[in-house]
């Protein structure tokens, strides 16, 4: 494991990281509803190669930053760089293709396709057809329709889910669902994988092999990966940092060690000790 | 045969809708050419097959894209009329009626294909029922627009008016739309065989769209627009593909229409013309292509064979619409129909195994 070192401009990245671009970077972001601020002065920083967790009791804020991220809502105040690049203007679309991707906490699959059509509908992007080609079934079709069916099942195969191609994504398991999603994030080709509580749902073996799944994602595909979870076996064993989040403002930043024994985050989840 | 058990459960299914198609042809064909076939339903085959390809396009709208569209008639009269002008123009210098058809059909198409895109511009960036109210609002604008247009052709070219026919000032030539009369003196161009090609046209093209790309991002925008949005799908741009598909299928179904009939008047493509298109479409069932197909077929010709009921079509087509949406939505009766389903599934599948 590398170590988090501080950068020029005053923020920490881990020690195998320097030198590149963070993927991601924000800047006092926040958003309010009406008159409630939901986040608020949002600082954080993640490496090329980073395995970061956002966690925080509930209603904290954190999916709110992942909408936030993907501008499913426009921030507020604050800026947001991607690989160093301003995503200001951009639409939710438009941050996918410039390489965020995302899972939901309550599963947004297209439940009445195939779960080979679902990572299809990932790969929409990286596939070079168009209208026309499509229509007429000119060669460019059947040559990416091939590569996007033999990609589908090399993702789908990470997850050890390419018998169940075939299958309607709606009738799966509650846990095979929330594993295609990842899926079809993947095949977006993203450098940056937002992933809303990957583990909801899952029982402890489950979990363990999702936590190998998702450094693997890492080591394999070379990008960073920001989780939000509740399982504090799995942000522990896997996340390289930690933010905390409570009422919509960071809390506390650091490693697992130092999360574990802060005392603010301790009194963030369980409460302050009565003074007798 | 191993071939085609090999095929998609998709292509198989993309390919007995084509067969069927085929075979119906081929049978009325035969029909007529031992004159088994009446002269009322010889009548009816063009404008079935126009309206074939109304409920398939309208379909690619309500069912694949997901959104109500309650003027699909406008479309249906942008194409009819311009295809009745275009082929009037043409009639002097295109000898050949099949090659004009052809033509009017192109121009008809393209020109509800623009006016598709122009409606949709402003209102598939909106989410909601928008599109619904100004599609219907649409296909009365255009009604109303043509019943006060008057058109002519001479040999110094067309001659447009929104007052009256004589203000027109043709020497010598004829007046090809006449306001509230409609268009008047259009030429029987429609054939059946024309008609064929068309409806199979129609079907490759919407079924070719459904199993592809464009197809999968459009359905994914049905079925959740946010997550089509997170893996990078441009909402409108796919929505506004769906919308300009089905105008375009629409016009060129306008002019196969108007080329059928040697006078035809605006008020022929009103709000009831949509809604009848619509009731094929949920009839036959969302998505499916197929099952437009069918519904249209029966639903169109029932009241001709049942001529009777002629006067209560509306009221029947209404009740069953109602039938079907409570029925599709209800709980209960999904439930009661698995039962049967699975009841004559097992008996199937005991018939099977006797049988072995």
């Amino acid at each position: 494991m590398s170590k988090y070192v501080p950068i020029p401009s005053n923020r920490m990245l881990l020690e195998r990281d320097v030198g590149k671009e963070p993927v991601l970077e924000t800047h006092h972001l926040g958003i309010d509803f009406g008159g409630l601020t939901a986040v608020d002065d949002f600082e954080l920083t993640i490496g090329k190669t980073e395995i970061a967790g956002l966690i925080g009791p509930n209603g904290a804020g954190k999916t709110t930053v992942f909408n936030l991220l993907t501008k499913v809502y426009h921030p507020t105040r604050g800026t947001i760089l991607l690989n160093g690049k301003e995503t200001t203007g951009m639409d939710t679309a438009a941050i996918n293709r410039a390489g965020i991707a995302r899972t939901f906490q309550n599963i947004r699959l297209f439940g009445a396709q195939t779960v080979e059509d679902n990572v299809k509908i990932g790969l929409h992007m990286h596939m070079k057809t168009n209208i026309w080609s499509d229509i007429f079934r000119l060669p460019s079709y059947w040559r990416e329709e091939k590569k996007a069916q033999e990609t589908a099942l090399e993702l789908l195969s990470i997850f050890d889910m390419q018998d169940l191609a075939k299958h309607q994504a709606g009738s799966l398991p509650y846990g095979a669902q929330r594993r295609l999603e990842i899926v079809r994030a993947l095949a977006t080709k993203p450098c940056l994988l937002l992933l809303d509580e990957p583990a909801a749902g899952m029982n402890p073996s489950e979990t363990a092999e999702l936590m190998d799944i998702i450094r693997k994602i890492r080591d394999d595909f070379h990008i960073a990966v920001l989780l939000i979870e509740h399982d504090m076996n799995l942000v522990m064993g896997i996340c390289e940092g930690i933010v905390v989040l409570n009422y919509g403002k960071i809390i506390a930043k650091g490693t697992p060690e130092e999360i574990q024994s802060n005392p603010v985050v301790i009194e963030a989840y369980l409460g302050k000790k009565e003074e007798a | 045969m191993k071939k085609w058990k090999a095929l998609s459960p998709q292509t198989r299914s993309d390919f007995i809708t084509y067969g069927i198609v085929i075979a119906a042809f081929i049978v009325l064909r035969l029909l007529s050419a031992f004159g088994m076939l009446s002269n009322s339903l010889t009548g009816l085959l063009v404008p079935l097959c126009a309206y074939i390809i109304m409920a398939v396009s309208l379909n690619l709208t309500v069912g694949v894209l997901g959104e109500l569209s309650l003027g699909h008639a406008g479309f249906m009269s942008v194409g009819a009329f311009s295809g009745v002008i275009a082929c009037a123009g043409m009639e002097s210098f295109i000898p050949n009626p099949i090659i004009r058809l052809l033509i009017a059909v192109v121009i008809g198409g393209v020109l509800a294909g623009i006016t598709g895109f122009l409606i949709g511009i402003p209102v598939l960036r909106l989410r909601g029922d928008y599109l619904a109210i100004v599609t219907l609002a649409f296909g009365e604008i255009i009604k109303n627009i043509i019943n006060c247009l008057y058109i002519g052709i001479d040999g110094a070219g067309l001659h447009i008016s929104l007052v009256s026919s004589a203000e027109l000032g043709l020497n010598s030539g004829r007046v090809v739309i006449n306001g509230p009369v409609g268009a008047v003196g259009v030429q029987k161009i429609s054939t059946f065989t024309f008609s064929f090609v068309l409806v199979m046209i129609t079907l490759i093209v919407v079924l070719n769209i459904m199993r592809s790309r464009t197809g999968r991002a459009i359905m994914a925008v049905r079925d959740n627009r946010i997550a089509a949005e997170s893996v990078g799908i441009s909402i409108t741009k796919y929505k506004m593909i769906a919308f300009i598909t089905s105008a375009v299928l629409a016009g060129a179904a306008g002019v196969l229409f108007a080329m059928n009939y040697t006078s035809l008047s605006s008020s022929k493509f009103d709000f009831n013309q949509s809604i009848l298109i619509l009731v094929f479409v949920v009839l036959g069932g969302l998505g499916n292509i197929r099952g437009s197909i069918i519904a249209t077929v029966i639903l169109y010709l029932l009241p001709e064979i049942l001529r009777p009921i002629q006067d209560y079509r509306m009221l029947i087509y209404s009740i069953v619409l109602i039938i079907v949406m409570l029925t599709t939505n209800s709980e209960k009766a999904k439930l009661y129909i698995g039962k049967i389903k699975a009841r004559l599934t097992k008996k199937n599948a005991k018939g099977g195994e006797q049988g072995e």
